[in-house]
């Protein structure tokens, strides 16, 4: 009997930026150990061929690409296994192959862009000697009937036998898996069609192989998890009879074709086998009795009839506020004292809820909708408590520990931080949640004063690290002893063992987010446990310091006068910049929101919540799927909320100049004579030893350089969509309704660059104009497919936040007009706001400095005229040594 | 002899019996005890870096000896000889700062080697030689990190062998050889910029050589050094489309007995050893005899695995001499063998 498991190479595809959330972060922050572990899970769970792509604009694919393959030759557990690279840029799949010892596989090249390049590539792809997967996919476009699925195959097979010289064995065909049951009369006969394809490819060129994306067939049912998967099952029932080989499936979320109940299977069939005019809507007439007791659930209301302290439990466990005070007032009436409704139905709710999420059985849009129920229903008793307290002062409340959070002074982010607060209340501590921009001394007065047991730091700027440690100082030196922990967007495990843990004798902690929080913080308070380990992180610390060390002679770094040489060329007599529209700076006040929502990048909303995935494959996902559907819709209806009431406004000021680049600075002018200088923006330069025919990149690479004689431009920009969002946000805080609050400012985030992106575009097409005709989908947008870029200082490419004040003071000049301020340490406020700048040449791309020697510290001190210690206090993530 | 020929004579020749290859080249010139001086010769004389050691360059200050080496071997009735350009890339020749001097050492190693063929040929004209233009691993590896503390990083990459590759390859065929060997391969990325190289060479060129690749099991872990298994190294290299695949060098042939039955078993073109005269002694010394290393080579043969056989390190011309016997008796009856499925899926290292 053949079982979809049988006879099915098997390819696993989480290490891919563009599918997987969690990768693509790990990829991002340069966490390639724990991105190896991605890769080893699957192998280990049965991944026969490991598909890596790194398809992502801001990252340099190729360079990525090649790190990554280097690391994975280097653990025989995961090289094990074929590679599959996977890329649609060809200099990233001639990377990765240039990596790999055994047999590699490419995905994909096809007919696309015709003959010519399709046998250049195949002809390159055998001299690597890899397999390769071709799409059924010619200059006409993707092949949807039978007739065209088996003709572009033919015509690619014969080319790669007869003109390539390839081994029919290493040619893998993707006859394009479509969905059906759409609605639509001419996708019906889609499975049919991949299906007779595929065996028709199969007796044509028996020693091929046949590929595709299972998910795809049944993307009309998506949300409805378990008919999806039964679908699947019947359709690698058929396409494996067939000859279909090879495939992306996730063999856990499969149902055993035997076991899936006749009736449904008939009418699966009738869909995938197109056997019957009505197959969808009889397939649908079952669906709903497939997906469970999920859709009825809404009206449910059986559980009102359980006991009040029961329903306390159940509207926590759920985040119903509805009947909260009701119940409250109840299980009130029934307590001795108001505490006891705190501490026991209360808290045991709470309890459950925080186990649930320990065991990653909820997720944390679920986590603060049960602390906004929880909050309010404390808020309802707190007149009865203080009125006991008056009347028996004697007693007292259990005294719960209690955690200090604060966002370091010079930095306003505290979307995460709030997160972890959050989560620390569900799970029975008091948290002392100081806010954004917190002085040291205010942290650690607060701290003495309400006698915390563990204090918390936040930050998501570079300048907040040094404030870190500096917080962690002057611990030290008032002889404080309370653990530390350190988290947010820019910390790391590293940065808190060589400059954060140093400092402080203290227990000091590096926590990677929310769900890791509450585990710390309760062996920091639990007495037997604190000591070992706190012992056993200060060990991990220490050996981190000297791996540090010993590693030390690894980077290699070239002078900068070597890596000036290696600059990105660009031979300017070929290139003639386009004018922009106007010269100066430009204000644009109450720029329409609606307008801008339509650009939001939600993959990076669900990460701020800890879902990982895209719309709308997340919303078919079998574990989050839900909440995250959930979640979407409450976005929507608050953001369509903000909008109407007009409470979020965006602003915006762009700017542009004519500029040359003078050596690595970028000189900007007040006009066209050039003579007078209105600024200068000061780059760095990439100093890794780089392969051949890689260049040392700065940003003033892509500005023509003085002496070419060519009239270049630059162009600037600040955004804001965070006007009023704190004021909204508080408003919700008040409410107790932190999930609200946090939503507001996630949402604010996500206008912000997606304000950044429209912007970016009508610069392209209008401001600017160099490129007038530009036609892209949102999901080219998404994915930088345009030309130009807008790096920001602070960022990869620009590293230092200092750079902003000549960016707003000297650049945009009327920053202030539109209602972006900068701290002392750079950081914009409002919090939800995007500035820097823009770069028109043809080639230009996003890239990391990465490590840097003294010599261009030096250099860029001198330059910038800024003495060496604040140069390299600003710069520290990037020195390549120890300052 | 024309290119195409030299395919199709060798293909022809593989039908009726086990060709031979040769011995060890180093092995030969040891016994000579040459100083400094022999390898500077005049030319070297003022070089600033010691040339002891660098036995390619002898090909240039010592060609008498090395044309007397590769004739004591076909003398001793070997089919085909290497030339002595087994470290002749840039990347070997940059110890000695030597690198200027490649395309010359692959070169005249080709026509040195080519030399001899036509000498003994003349004596016995209806015995055709072969020149196999040795192709060594170089002294970097495109698969590990030399640093323990950085997987990441690699001293050599993919493009740097094809470069340095390229080089050699012209010399060794402008030389004339008729074959390209690709051996002693302990990491197979760098075999794979080698074939890449060569594969590059041949379009860019219009001619066609046949390839043979060897590859080298370090220890009893049965794996090479880059950690691949006998058959994912076959699968790896395959593309190649070589006329033989084989191992050589690091072990003895008593302990490459599993490897290559397992090479055998996939390949689909013919397989070639040449194995080390066994392990070394303390002193560094192979003590297999010429009797019992053949002894070994004829089980192996008599099991149907083999259509080349030869020696490494520690083999001599009398070595080479005990390896003559009736060898068409041990014909592997499946050459050329085709029916072999495909597999590599399962396995990439």
């Amino acid at each position: 009997m053949i079982t979809p498991e049988s006879l099915f190479v098997n390819i696993g595809e989480r290490t891919n930026v563009t599918g997987s959330a969690k990768f693509s972060k790990l990829i991002k922050s340069e966490d390639y150990e724990t991105a190896l572990e991605v890769a080893r899970e699957q192998v280990e769970n049965g991944a026969q061929i490991i598909d890596v792509n790194m398809d992502e604009g801001l990252i340099e694919s190729a360079e990525v690409m090649t790190t990554f393959l280097h690391m994975v030759a280097s653990e025989p557990d995961i090289s094990r296994v074929p590679i599959m690279v996977d890329s649609s840029k060809w200099s990233v799949i001639e990377a990765g192959l240039k990596c790999v010892q055994g047999k590699g596989v490419v995905n994909s090249i096809s007919l696309k862009e015709g003959e010519q390049i399709f046998t250049e590539q195949a002809k390159k792809i055998l001299k690597y000697g890899a397999a390769v997967i071709v799409m059924a996919f010619d200059e006409q476009g993707q092949a949807a009937t039978l007739e065209r699925r088996v003709e572009i195959c033919t015509k690619s097979y014969e080319i790669l036998t007869k003109k390539v010289g390839f081994a029919p064995e290493d040619i893998i065909f993707d006859p394009n898996i479509f969905a059906v049951g759409t609605g639509l009369d001419e996708h019906k006969n889609y499975a049919v069609d991949y299906i007779n394809a595929a065996r028709s490819i199969k007796e044509k060129f028996p020693h091929a192989h046949i590929s595709g994306g299972v998910s795809n067939v049944s993307f009309s049912f998506r949300g409805n998890n378990r008919l999806r998967e039964a679908i699947h099952s019947a359709f690698l029932y058929h396409a494996i009879q067939a000859g279909m080989d090879m495939g992306i499936v996730n063999a856990g979320q499969l149902v055993v074709y035997d076991e899936i109940p006749k009736d449904l299977l008939e009418r699966i069939e009738d869909v995938l086998l197109n056997r019957r005019d009505d197959a969808t809507e009889r397939l649908l007439e079952v669906a709903e009795s497939v997906e469970g007791k999920a859709k009825a659930k809404e009206k449910d209301l059986t559980w009102r009839k359980g006991t009040a302290e029961e329903r306390l439990i159940h509207a926590l466990v759920k985040g119903i506020t509805e009947f909260i005070e009701v119940d409250t007032e109840e299980v009130r009436q029934k307590c001795e004292r108001t505490l006891h409704v705190i501490e026991g139905p209360l808290m045991d709710g709470m309890n459950v809820v925080g186990d649930l999420f320990g065991e990653g059985k909820m997720f944390l849009p679920q986590v603060v909708k049960s602390a906004r129920v929880m909050k309010t229903a404390v808020a309802y008793l707190l007149p009865f408590l203080e009125k006991e307290k008056r009347e028996n002062p004697e007693l007292q409340a259990q005294t719960r520990e209690k955690v200090l959070l604060a966002t370091v002074k010079g930095d306003v982010h505290d979307i995460g931080k709030n997160i972890v607060a959050v989560v620390l209340e569900c799970n029975n501590f008091e948290v002392l949640n100081l806010g954004v921009m917190v002085p040291a001394q205010e942290i650690l007065e607060q701290a003495k004063k309400e006698n915390v047991d563990v204090i918390g730091l936040s930050g998501l700027i570079t300048p907040s690290l040094d404030e870190m440690a500096h917080v962690a100082g002057e611990m030290e030196r008032l002889g404080y002893t309370v653990p530390l922990l350190i988290g947010g967007a820019t910390t790391s495990k590293m940065h808190t063992a060589l400059k954060i843990s140093p400092q402080y004798h203290g227990p000091t902690i590096y926590v990677t987010d929310a769900s890791k929080a509450v585990g710390v913080v309760q062996k920091l308070i639990h007495k037997e446990q604190r000591e070992k380990y706190a012992a056993t992180i200060k060990n991990e610390y220490e050996k981190i310091r000297q791996e540090r060390s010993a590693g030390k002679g690894v980077l290699r770094l070239l002078s900068i006068e070597k890596a000036r040489q290696n600059k990105f060329q660009t031979d300017w007599a070929k290139i003639v910049p386009s004018k922009p529209s106007f010269i100066g700076p430009k204000l644009l006040k109450n720029y329409p929101i609606e307008e801008i929502a339509t650009r939001i990048d939600w993959s990076i909303f669900f990460q701020t919540w800890q879902l990982k995935g895209r719309i709308p494959a997340i919303f078919s996902d079998a574990v989050i799927g839900k909440e995250a559907r959930k979640l979407y819709e409450d976005a929507e209806k608050l953001l369509k909320r903000l909008i109407g009431r007009k409470q979020l406004r965006a602003n915006a000021v762009l700017a542009f100049y004519p500029a040359n680049a003078v050596g690595d600075d970028i000189e900007l002018y007040t006009d066209e004579s050039r003579k007078k200088v209105l600024a200068t923006i000061h780059t760095l330069r990439q100093q890794i030893n780089k392969s051949a025919r890689r260049s040392n990149m700065a940003l003033a690479d892509f500005i023509a350089p003085k002496e070419s004689g060519v009239a270049d431009y630059i162009g600037a920009f600040a955004v804001t969509t965070g006007i009023g969002a704190d004021a909204i946000a508080q408003e919700f805080e008040k409410k107790h309704d932190d999930y609200s609050s946090i939503m507001v400012k996630a949402l604010a985030d996500r206008l912000a660059e997606a304000f950044a992106e429209r912007l970016h575009e009508r610069v392209r097409k209008e401001y600017w104009g160099y490129a007038a005709d530009e036609t892209l989908t949102n999901e080219d947008l998404i994915k930088e497919r345009y030309r130009g870029i807008r790096p920001a200082p602070g960022y990869p490419a620009c590293p230092d936040h200092s750079e902003k004040q000549i960016l707003f003071d000297k650049i945009l000049k009327k920053t202030k007009d539109a209602g972006i301020v900068l701290t002392e340490n750079y950081a914009m406020v409002p919090g939800a706001s995007v500035s820097g700048y823009y770069i028109a040449h043809p080639e230009a791309s996003y890239f990391g400095i990465g490590k840097i020697a003294k010599d261009q510290v030096e250099d860029y001190a001198d330059r910038k005229g800024m003495d060496i210690s604040t140069t390299e206090r600003w710069l520290a993530p990037n020195l390549g040594y120890d300052a | 002899m024309s290119m195409k020929n030299t395919k199709k004579i060798l293909e022809e020749k593989l039908k009726s019996r086990i060709l031979i290859l040769d011995g060890a080249m180093g092995t030969m010139i040891q016994a000579y005890c040459l100083e400094e001086k022999d390898f500077r010769g005049s030319r070297f004389k003022e070089h600033p870096c010691d040339l002891k050691g660098n036995n390619d360059l002898l090909t240039l200050t010592k060609a008498q000896m090395i044309y007397d080496i590769h004739l004591s071997f076909l003398e001793a009735g070997a089919d085909i000889i290497e030339t002595n350009t087994f470290n002749s890339t840039s990347i070997s020749q940059a110890d000695y700062q030597l690198e200027d001097i490649v395309y010359e050492l692959n070169l005249e190693g080709a026509k040195n080697a080519r030399r001899a063929v036509q000498d003994i040929e003349k004596q016995d004209p209806h015995h055709p030689r072969f020149v196999a233009g040795a192709i060594g691993p170089t002294s970097k590896t495109a698969t590990m990190s030399p640093e323990v503390n950085n997987p990441g990083f690699r001293n050599v990459s993919f493009d740097d062998l094809v470069r340095t590759y390229t080089e050699s390859i012209r010399g060794l065929i402008d030389g004339g050889v008729d074959i390209l060997l690709i051996e002693t391969v302990f990491d197979t990325l760098n075999c794979k910029a080698a074939i890449f190289a060569v594969l590059e060479y041949f379009e860019k060129n219009h001619i066609a050589l046949p390839i043979m690749i060897s590859g080298t099991i370090t220890d009893a872990s049965g794996r090479t050094l880059s950690g691949q298994t006998p058959e994912a190294f076959w699968y790896s290299v395959r593309h190649a489309k070589p006329i033989a695949i084989g191992l050589n060098c690091a072990l003895g042939a008593k302990e490459l007995r599993a490897h290559i039955e397992a090479i055998s078993n996939v390949a689909d073109c013919a397989v070639s050893i040449y194995p080390n005269a066994g392990l070394p002694n303390e002193m560094g010394e192979y003590d297999d005899t010429p009797e019992e290393m053949a002894d070994v080579l004829k089980d192996f043969a008599s099991q149907g695995w083999l259509n080349f056989v030869g020696g490494c390190c520690g083999t001599t011309p009398d070595h080479i001499r005990a390896m003559q016997m009736p060898w068409q008796a041990f014909l592997p009856g499946k050459f050329p063998n085709t029916n072999l499925s495909w597999r590599w899926p399962v396995l990439s290292l």
